[in-house]
């Protein structure tokens, strides 16, 4: 394996940094090159040191602190923790700038997107490259339907769920057939399908111009000058976006929570870990391939009306399928079918990416990175999904 | 028959995905002879083949082959040892050309004349084989497949082979004329036969010696004579 | 009539690229079952390896000299470079989770593609990278009918390489390791075939024909770009699916089918939605036939 690596990077470094104006402009891509190389090299080190025990002397210390932190932690019911969480959410407003804001809007929706790409992949076992399509759906539907009929955000949100649920059964009905490796690469061709569609259907998206002018969210509020009446008072202001953001995100961590401790969900973990013993066990897959797809297109699809209202602009580009990727890592990161752990990856990615700024560019490159290395070394996940119940035979152990 | 044994497992333990398939298995196969291995559906025969040719890892125990351990080797590197698997369900190779199954038997090999001399003797022994040389291996009947297996490995020149369940699938009078073949080989080649089947009636004809392995533990060991005298052994596997 | 022909002898050029790099796809599917989601990544590789070797050439005088020596020097170089790069791609990424879920090799593979062209655009540049012209230069018409020098050259040096592989896969001993190991690879490696060297010779070639095909396309088209990699390399997974996943004549035939469907459809129905064809096509053959037109060629036993 280190081996490999080194063959690796000995092969990649002549590609990256050897130049055709005929300069070998090594200055760029040694940066580059450095940088990655010893991100990996120190992951790598690590994780040799720990299997090789060497470390158990910080190690085990650590570990005993981190276990008794967690049993501590876990005397206290979860209805603290999420009331300590709640409260920190819903007073976050008052003491952050607007730049610190923005960021939490930009996480609560990923959370969304999370969550929802989490139902597709981590419950039902299917991975979806072309998940962003539902997001851009559900974007374009309150962008389209905001400028041309002038409907309001709130009645244009169920809508949105609406198309995107119904892109969800019209690309789920002919993929959902295909086998594991097929179902991603046409998903995958899907998405940039949808891409494409957005991108050169002048008449209805305006192509790659986007959509601007889309109008935020609105509520009647009462106001008491001159006699009693309502007010129609849009939600320009950062932190009422947040609240709405938080609503959504809050709504999906709900519904994300009920679905996976239900009947259906308890239906996708037995499609996910043997469809054929499912299907003969009387597990209608089809139908519930269909309605996880459907249902997580419909998390998407919200996330996307909340988007289109807080940029108060679409275009194609914000749905391609690097977005897809960065949606699918964050789940990788996180755990997947692992509610916090997802949480956690969107976190961590969003966070990542605002903390080094000047290294904006390297965000996919690390975002490939960070796929391969999660699945070398750590599958589940940071915090990975508690199983309900263990299986017949490791109970025999 | 005395001396070390050719092949030899000891206390060997083994798990096959979560499961533990062999719990504590030890046998000895001495040169020239052929041992049955008999046991019903899951008792672990096949993954014992399996963890002997170096496709399932071994947890615990050792597997020994002419004195040298086995343990950790890769599959690959048993065949120019002498040692090859005529494995379960016979496993030809469907899209390729009956010879090229042949040949690809002698893949370790790179003395052509006499890899062609061997094709000769296959095809001599199994004159089928020859006329149907030049179709895909897949669409041989089933006992067609299973001379072809055979045929197969003994162009790797064994001095031991493996055999799981070569009467699987087959109508009694092509399985007949395997084990006859079966008894050939080990007559005229010396070839040593660790022969694991559910057929328990011919195999203990067919063998010298028997195990009996019973939910990854070897239960019993005999003569094969003795074991099918044995009262148990008729009720639980020879069907009386 | 002659914008037919012309569309033909487009098409014929590009699906000649598309099958060099869906015979990667399909080889690597065959055996191990995995679609290699970065094997566009080498596509790309091979089109920057080539030019960075050619205007090192050209930098030193050799181009002006012996410019077609030159060429096959690039050409050869960036295919055995990329076949290392794509086998030590494997080592790292693929070969530990052989015997993990399918998901994990998938997202490795996602996660590689991403890396490498992410990795490209890094250190080589947002923008295109020109290729040297003076190869564009000559062809000859006949009527409206033109036949660019390159198309010729595109078209002789993709058969040689088809007829190449199809030599090696199916008349040599080592091709029929691979095609055994496809097969069945518990078997072969009873019959002492090492499935490990197999894989990596796999990755190898496949990666060696896509690096020829970037090369070409960066002669073609005249520049290279960090992403080059990414729709072709959906594309000419359709094709290899279309001939059936795992089946050699299969990726090649289906090439050349994507590649003349692209141009028939782009010339005759739609310039804008020219991927949109191959990406369709992907989809309905996945949908009816997921066996293509040839059948496949995996190894579907279990142990």
């Amino acid at each position: 394996m280190v081996i490999g690596l080194i063959w690796l990077f000995a092969l990649l470094w002549p590609l990256l940094s050897i130049h055709p104006d005929g300069t070998l402009s090594f200055f760029k891509a040694f940066k580059v090159w450095s940088y990655v190389a010893s991100a990996v090299v120190i992951c790598v080190f690590i994780y040799i040191l720990k299997k090789s025990g060497s470390l158990s002397g910080i190690a085990t210390p650590v570990a005993k602190t981190r276990d008794r932190l967690a049993a501590y932690a876990g005397t206290l019911p979860t209805w603290v923790w999420l009331v300590v969480v709640g409260c920190f959410a819903l007073s976050y407003p008052f003491y952050t700038d607007r730049y610190s804001q923005d960021v939490a809007i930009m996480v609560l929706i990923y959370i969304c997107l999370g969550l929802g790409l989490n139902v597709v992949i981590g419950l039902a076992g299917m991975l979806d490259l072309g998940y962003i399509a539902f997001y851009g759906v559900g974007a374009y539907t309150y962008a389209i339907l905001n400028t041309q009929l002038g409907l309001s955000f709130w009645m244009c949100l169920p809508i949105a769920a609406l198309f995107a649920a119904i892109a969800g059964c019209i690309i789920g009905y002919p993929t959902l057939r295909m086998r594991g490796d097929y179902l991603a690469i046409v998903t995958l061709a899907f998405g940039e399908i949808v891409r494409l569609i957005l991108n050169n259907w002048m008449s209805l998206t305006n192509g790659p111009n986007g959509i601007l002018g889309i109008k935020a969210p609105a509520i009647w509020i009462p106001t008491f000058a001159g006699g009693f009446s309502f007010e129609y008072f849009y939600l320009k202001k950062l932190y009422y976006l947040y609240y709405v953001a938080l609503a959504l995100a809050i709504f999906t961590v709900i519904a994300v929570y009920r679905l996976n401790f239900s009947r259906i969900g308890r239906a996708w973990e037995s499609i996910r870990e043997d469809e054929t013993v499912a299907e003969l066990m009387g597990v209608n897959t089809f139908l519930l391939k269909l309605l996880a797809y459907a249902m997580g297109a419909v998390f998407a699809g919200l996330a996307g009306a909340f988007f289109a209202a807080r940029m108060r602009f679409v275009a194609p580009e914000s749905f391609s399928f690097l977005e897809s990727a960065m949606v699918l890592c964050m789940v990788v990161l996180g755990g997947m079918a692992s509610i916090p752990g997802i949480i956690l990856g969107v976190a961590a990615l969003i966070i990542f990416q605002e903390a080094f700024r000047e290294l904006e560019l390297y965000r996919m490159l690390v975002v490939g990175l960070c796929m391969v290395l999660m699945m070398l070394f750590r599958p589940a996940g940071l915090i990975p999904a508690k199983r309900m119940g263990t299986r017949s035979e490791e109970k025999e152990n | 028959m005395a001396g070390q044994p050719v092949l030899e497992l000891k206390d060997v333990y083994c798990s096959y995905g979560k499961i533990k398939a062999l719990k504590g298995v030890s046998l000895k196969v001495y040169s020239g002879e052929i041992v049955a291995m008999i046991g019903a559906n899951g008792a672990g025969k096949s993954t014992t083949l399996m963890a002997i040719s170096g496709i399932v890892p071994i947890e615990k125990g050792d597997i020994t082959y002419n004195g040298q351990s086995i343990k950790g080797l890769t599959a690959e590197a048993l065949p120019p040892l002498g040692l090859c698997q005529i494995p379960e369900g016979r496993r030809i190779f469907p899209r390729l050309l009956v010879e090229e199954n042949l040949t690809l038997g002698a893949f370790y090999r790179s003395d052509k004349a006499e890899i062609q001399k061997d094709l000769k003797r296959v095809f001599a022994l199994f004159p089928i084989l020859e006329e149907r040389r030049k179709q895909q291996g897949g669409t041989l009947s089933g006992g067609e497949q299973q001379m072809l297996a055979i045929g197969r490995a003994l162009m790797s020149r064994p001095k031991m082979l493996l055999m799981d369940e070569p009467s699987l699938g087959l109508a009694p009078l092509i399985v007949q004329k395997i084990f006859d073949i079966i008894h050939d080989i080990n007559q005229n080649e010396k070839t040593t036969i660790l022969l694991v089947e559910q057929n328990a009636n011919l195999a203990l004809q067919t063998a010298e010696r028997g195990y009996v392995l019973e939910t990854g533990h070897i239960t019993l060991e005999d003569r094969a004579d003795k074991l099918l005298d044995n009262p148990k052994i008729r009720e639980a596997y020879l069907g009386e | 009539m002659e914008y037919f022909i012309q569309q033909l002898i487009n098409g014929l050029t590009l699906g000649g690229l598309y099958a060099l790099i869906a015979l990667g796809y399909t080889m690597v599917y065959g055996v191990i079952q995995l679609i290699n989601f970065a094997h566009g990544e080498f596509f790309a590789a091979g089109g920057y390896m080539g030019v960075i070797l050619l205007s090192y050439l050209a930098g030193i005088g050799f181009m002006d000299s012996h410019p077609w020596m030159c060429l096959g020097l690039a050409l050869v170089l960036t295919m055995t470079y990329c076949a290392f790069l794509a086998m030590a791609v494997e080592r790292v990424a693929y070969k530990p989770l052989r015997h993990q879920s399918r998901l994990a090799a998938l997202v490795s593979a996602l996660g590689m593609s991403i890396f490498l062209s992410n990795g490209l655009m890094l250190t080589q540049g947002v923008f295109d990278k020109p290729y040297p012209l003076q190869f564009a230069e000559g062809g000859f018409s006949y009527g409206l009918i033109t036949v660019n020098v390159l198309q010729i050259l595109i078209v002789a040096l993709t058969a040689i390489l088809l007829v190449g592989l199809n030599i090696l896969v199916f008349k040599t001993r080592i091709g029929m390791a691979m095609r055994a190991t496809a097969q069945d690879k518990i078997m072969s490696s009873l019959v002492a075939i090492s499935a490990n060297r197999i894989i990596a010779l796999t990755f190898a070639l496949g990666a060696g024909l896509a690096a020829a095909a970037g090369i070409m396309v960066g002669l073609y088209y005249g520049s290279v770009r960090y992403d080059m990699g990414f729709v072709p390399g959906i594309k000419a997974f359709a094709a290899a699916v279309l001939g059936g996943i795992g089946n050699i004549t299969g990726a090649m035939l289906g090439g050349l089918v994507i590649g003349l469907v692209e141009v028939f459809g782009a010339g005759y129905i739609s310039g804008q939605y020219k991927d949109v064809f191959a990406f369709i096509i992907l989809i309905a053959v996945l949908y009816f036939k997921p066996t293509g037109i040839m059948g496949e060629n995996v190894d579907d036993t279990r142990i």
